[in-house]
């Protein structure tokens, strides 16, 4: 029997379970931290967890590319763009008190009600649905569908890229 | 308990107003930026999820059209924090508002 066949007949479905209790218990703690910590390379480096969270929970749900284009993008790129961020702006690196407005109470308030009724909404509206299986899409199906059904939206996004690459570079020049 | 679409669309939902509730209680421009980040990624986590349940990869590219628009946004952001910031060190976002028109 061959290794992709003996892969095929495992069934993944407990060791999907466990990791994704793990991952997401992990991200919530580490997206709790980015909002709580009072120091802002702290922060990033939080950010930088739930991050990898999310592109493991692309991995459990089967989408191979976007999992490794969020590694590539957001922890290879944006991160290090947060940390040079950081750095330019001279933020202080140790703990700082004012990261914080002073009124609190409302945004948490806010926030929580916010949780409270998206998560029962949620649970209301898909309560039994089941993940179908064997699901997993190939990088080239979804290079297939990026360059045929959505052509135009990734011509656009690309100048949009071009436009912010200038626009960065206008808008942060020393004149 | 048997792993449903509803547990990542409660995490999606969990992140999602953590990020928000940054974004309301944090002042200092990066750390929003970071809070905004978080809330994209929640997002993100329900495209894929909704995408595997429907059996469609319009999720996975809607994902891909995020990633890139939240890169742009970040370069444009810090761009925007660092100019603003070599006028006045420190600021935090209450004190941004030259733009007022």
């Amino acid at each position: 029997m061959s290794a992709a066949a003996v892969l095929a007949d495992i069934d993944w479905h407990v060791e999907q379970q466990v990791f994704f209790y793990l991952i997401a218990t992990t991200q919530v703690v580490a997206a709790w931290r980015v909002v709580t910590t009072k120091n802002i390379v702290h922060a990033a480096l939080y950010l930088v967890v739930v991050l990898a969270g999310v592109a493991a929970q692309f991995i459990l749900l089967g989408a191979e590319f976007i999992a490794s284009t969020q590694v590539l993008v957001y922890i290879g790129a944006v991160i290090v763009l947060f940390l040079f961020g950081i750095m330019l702006t001279q933020a202080r690196i140790g703990a700082e008190n004012d990261l914080d407005q002073p009124n609190r109470l409302p945004a948490v308030l806010t926030a929580g009600l916010l949780a409270i009724l998206t998560v029962s909404t949620v649970i209301r509206t898909f309560e039994d649905v089941e993940l179908p299986d064997n699901s997993r899409t190939t990088t080239a199906s979804v290079s297939d569908s990026i360059f045929s059904d959505y052509i135009i939206a990734f011509e656009a996004v690309s100048v949009l890229l071009l436009a912010a690459l200038i626009g960065a570079i206008v808008v942060a020049r020393k004149d | 308990m048997e792993l449903t679409t509803t547990w990542y669309l409660v995490l999606g939902a969990i992140i999602f107003a953590i990020g928000a509730s940054g974004l309301m209680i944090r002042r200092n421009p990066l750390v929003m930026f970071m809070c905004v980040e978080l809330m994209l990624n929640a997002v993100n986590l329900t495209f894929v999820a909704f995408g595997r349940e429907l059996d469609d990869l319009g999720g996975q590219v809607s994902v891909f059209f995020v990633l890139v628009v939240a890169a742009a946004e970040v370069v444009i952001g810090l761009a925007i924090i660092v100019a603003i910031m070599r006028h006045r060190s420190g600021a935090t976002a209450d004190d941004l508002s030259v733009l007022r028109g």
